[in-house]
């Protein structure tokens, strides 16, 4: 999810260049009805305004378009979520609040796999009456040509392709432009319309998250359009596209050949849903603030300005959440640099930091989010948030421990070290120098050295260039694809995970424990049982002191009292937006 | 790139006795030399001396920076978490920044550093930068300034050529590459040290021009002149003529442009740090004040006024010292 992130931040930028005058004409006609809001952070763990009204037109707005409606390609977390509006996947997560939403449930599957043969069989079963848009029936056939889709990497680059790892198995399928082949991905079976069968090399129990994203969701073959896909794409949810502008609004209207009968997750209360996309975010701020605009789908916070006005009102932070997103902002530390090959040395900065300062520096408790004392953010199972073996949530640096331990590891005066930090990161840049100023209390003299953040995967993604150029501690932040402790702690420390460019197992974590814990966890189909073993890990990792923990990210979000079914679905860390309707019918 | 300042209008050395009577009132005094006539111009301009005490100030601020922050503030890179609402986002608590009687000039954002001591360190770093940069200036420019002047020919040719290039020379791009390019260290030398030698060669090596023609123009001028020739007659060799004939008489113009080149390289060094390209945190610097502050002009505008302030009026002290220097030296431009 940090290649999501990063686009979006990408994308941001280049829509305030090319300053896209996506704006002005969608005056809403909304009053905003001036009941008190909900409450802070009264939409994460419970309901704002149940309510199972229809009609009237939801005003979504962002301030960066989806960098693709197209579900094989879509990766920013937003298009995840909103592509509950229009496509359904075999699974889903529930549309519900609190480490519920995490739960995998069938959506166009009738009931959750029958797993066989050892956990490398999967045989779904799908429901009846499942249509497409165009009225036509979604068989098993459309759920493999969609999957299928994946793999034509020229034609459709830049979504997730976990799937291709998974179900290649050797084949080089080539996608289905060029596959003349009419038996296809040899890997999926459709016996009949309606039962669909994955064979997979080895077992893999996160196999139903990777099935999950849009990118596994059905597709007629008929209507594929490859590229030009993403302009209309066909709807197997509630809503189908009138029409998308790109860089300037959508609009979905309701799609007369879902039947709700067959969706137990989707609600569709709005007759019409609008995104505008506007490139003067302060604007979208005072639109949210004035009730015209009814939630940024963006959900990355509102600007600094738009922030300070709220929460200094009472009203208006009522209408405001402030829900992990799933993210943790931490410093790793390398192990092939010196003294950080000594554990005792990493725990002395972990006892000298100052969480505090940190976490200001992330923006705040409700801006930046609260202080991290592990490394499994909340909304993966198995996290513990209140494992604090380094006593880092009450905030104060530990300056006697600290030293104690700089002791143990043979430096008592302390030690030179490099902090690398991405030059394009605000918040990151004033971490390092918060971390910086804090460790200059123990005798540890740290320098920060900015890159561009574009090089992320060759600066501090390469383990040599880390070891070469001596970066001791790197700031980061790590998000998951999917909840599970696979999604989130595979790539940071996995010792088969480290990668020449681009890796993210940045203390080059090689531990034998946790390489049979991920064994153990691959075979392990049972959610709770497998969240026990990645707190087992966590635990590990934590005793290891290979990561400093910064925050669990979180950003402020504003939403217009008038929206009803409001909550934050922990699967997207962020507000489940086909939830949403309106009260007032307008 | 911010301009040069403006070549003073004359030489210094074109001092004549019939500009004296205006000093009826003193006329008692006898054998005045240049110097004592100029001071006694200069004393009389208020504005001038005004300027030329808070530079005064300032450079003595600069140099007891340690002292005066151990007197009435806080080590200038000392967080303060309790002065900050971390419910803002770490804004000051308070109204104007935080401005209190302990924290003179409020404290910065997020991490509560103590105002005052950023901008009496950051005076440190701008003053040293900015008086090195000025001598490299004229050091460069003064030399082959008078070369070019005295010697003509090819030599005047090639270095006026060599002035032209750098003027037209996109020196502020130079400098923000120059830095995205500079290793961590260089010929052992690191962090800020390695900084404030980049802004001082960067900003002096583009500076000499300016000089280096005013100096050029004086000298030809000058090397026609009868002492000149009597020197050659008898006997006198290039760099004798041109370091004990030329240069005394161009003291002047090197000494008010110097406190004229000084203030432009206040300004460009907040400029290049400003753009990432100065000195690096925590170290403090008024342009990366500057350029931080902008985050939160809304806000918390005191953050942004307070460095603003601070270049605002070393500029304008060493511009008003600066032109009345020029005027006391150079009666012809009253």
């Amino acid at each position: 999810m940090t290649v999501k992130r990063r686009a979006i931040a990408a994308g941001a930028a280049v829509l305030a260049m090319a300053l896209l005058a996506a704006c002005g004409g969608n005056k809403a006609t909304t009053t905003t009805n001036s009941n008190t809001g909900a409450g802070f952070n009264a939409a994460v763990g419970k309901v704002v305004n149940p309510s199972t009204k229809k009609g009237g037109t939801l005003q979504m707005w962002s301030s960066q378009d989806a960098d693709s409606w197209d579900p094989a390609i879509g990766y920013y977390a937003f298009v995840w979520d909103l592509n509950q509006l229009y496509t359904r996947t075999l699974v889903t997560y529930p549309a519900q609040p609190g480490t519920a939403g995490l739960k995998l449930a069938p959506d166009l599957a009738s009931a959750m796999p029958d797993i066989t043969d050892g956990g490398k069989t999967y045989t779904f079963h799908l429901r009846s009456g499942i249509k497409f848009d165009d009225g036509t029936a979604i068989t098993s056939k459309d759920i493999k040509y969609g999957i299928e889709r994946i793999f034509a990497q020229d034609v459709l680059p830049g979504g997730p392709i976990y799937l291709m790892g998974q179900l290649d198995e050797g084949q080089n399928y080539p996608g289905p432009y060029k596959d003349k082949d009419p038996a296809g991905l040899k890997s999926i079976e459709t016996p009949d319309d309606s039962t669909i069968i994955f064979h997979l090399k080895a077992p893999y129990a996160d196999f139903p998250y990777l099935l999950a994203m849009p990118g596994a969701g059905p597709v007629p073959q008929a209507r594929d359009t490859g590229a030009k896909y993403a302009l209309k794409p066909a709807s197997s949810g509630p809503y189908m596209f009138q029409s998308y502008e790109p860089g300037k609004s959508t609009v979905w209207v309701r799609n007369p050949n879902w039947d709700p009968s067959t969706d137990p997750i989707r609600k569709a209360l709005p007759d019409k849903i609008n995104l505008t996309i506007t490139s003067n975010a302060d604007d979208l701020d005072s639109r949210l603030i004035a009730g015209t605009a009814d939630i940024d789908v963006g959900q990355t916070g509102v600007q600094s300005a738009a922030q300070i006005k709220v929460l200094q009102n009472p009203s208006l932070k009522a209408n405001t959440d402030a829900p992990p997103n799933g993210f943790i902002r931490y410093a790793a530390f390398a192990t092939t640099v010196a003294p950080f090959d000594n554990i005792d040395c990493r725990k002395a900065v972990m006892y000298a930091a100052d969480h505090t300062a940190l976490q200001t520096a992330r923006g705040g408790p409700i801006g930046g989010g609260p202080i991290a004392p592990n490394m499994l953010p909340p909304n993966i199972l198995g996290s513990d948030t209140k494992y604090d073996p380094y006593n880092i949530v009450q905030g104060k640096p530990q300056l006697d421990k600290a030293k104690e331990e700089l002791q143990k590891c043979g430096k008592p005066n302390g030690f030179s070290t490099t902090i690398a930090v991405r030059n394009n990161k605000d918040k990151e840049i004033k971490s390092a120098e918060a971390l910086q100023q804090s460790l200059a209390a123990v005798g540890i003299k740290a320098n920060i050295y900015q890159y561009d953040g574009k090089l992320l995967s060759t600066v501090i993604g390469a383990p040599d260039n880390v070891k070469k150029n001596g970066y001791g501690i790197m700031i980061a932040g790590w998000g998951a694809d999917w909840p599970s402790g696979t999604g989130y702690l595979q790539p940071l420390i996995d010792q088969t995970f480290i990668l020449k460019n681009g890796n993210y197992n940045l203390p080059e974590i090689k531990d034998p424990q946790i390489q049979s814990l991920f064994q153990q966890t691959a075979l392990e189909t049972d959610p709770t049982k497998a969240a026990a073993l990645y707190n087992q890990m966590n635990h590990i990792v934590m005793e290891g002191a290979y990561y400093l923990p910064f925050t669990y990210d979180a950003a402020l979000n504003y939403r217009n009292p008038r929206l009803t079914n409001v909550f934050v679905n922990q699967a997207w860390g962020m507000i489940d937006f086909q939830a949403l309707g309106v009260s007032d019918g307008k | 790139m911010v301009m040069g300042p403006e070549p003073p209008a004359a030489a210094g050395s074109t001092l004549v006795a019939d500009e004296l009577p205006v000093e009826s009132e003193v006329r008692a005094i006898e054998g005045r030399s240049l110097g004592r006539i100029a001071w006694n111009r200069l004393k009389r301009d208020r504005i001038a001396m005004a300027g030329g005490i808070i530079v005064i100030v300032l450079i003595l601020v600069a140099i007891f920076a340690p002292v005066l922050v151990k007197l009435v503030a806080h080590p200038p890179n000392d967080f303060h978490d309790d002065l900050l609402d971390p419910n803002l986002g770490g804004l000051p608590k308070g109204r104007f920044g935080g401005i209190s009687g302990s924290y003179l000039f409020g404290v910065q954002p997020v991490t509560g550093r103590d105002m005052f001591s950023q901008i009496v360190y950051g005076a440190r770093v701008s003053l040293t930068v900015a008086f090195l940069a000025a001598l490299v200036a004229v050091l460069i420019g003064s030399v082959l300034g008078v070369a070019a002047g005295y010697f003509g020919g090819w030599v005047d040719a090639a270095i006026s050529r060599v002035m032209d290039l750098l003027l037209a020379f996109p020196q502020l791009l130079f400098a923000i590459a120059l830095v995205s390019v500079l290793p961590q260290s260089l010929w052992g030398f690191g962090g800020t040290f390695l900084r404030m030698a980049v802004l001082v060669v960067v900003i002096g090596f583009f500076g000499w021009p300016y000089i280096g023609r005013i100096v050029r123009g004086q000298a030809l001028s000058l090397r026609e002149r009868e002492f000149v020739e009597a020197s050659r007659s008898l006997g006198a060799r290039g760099g004798y003529i041109l370091f004990r004939e030329l240069l005394p008489n161009l003291v002047a113009p090197i000494l008010v442009y110097t406190t004229l080149i000084i203030p432009t390289n206040i300004l460009n060094e907040a400029a290049l740090s400003f753009l990432g390209a100065g000195v690096k945190s925590p170290t403090p610097s008024w342009g990366r004040l500057m350029s931080d502050a902008v985050n939160y002009y809304q806000p918390d505008p005191t953050y942004m006024i307070v460095p603003g302030v601070a270049i605002f009026v070393t500029v304008m002290a060493f511009n008003l010292f600066g032109d009345g220097l020029r005027d006391a030296l150079d009666p012809r431009a009253h």
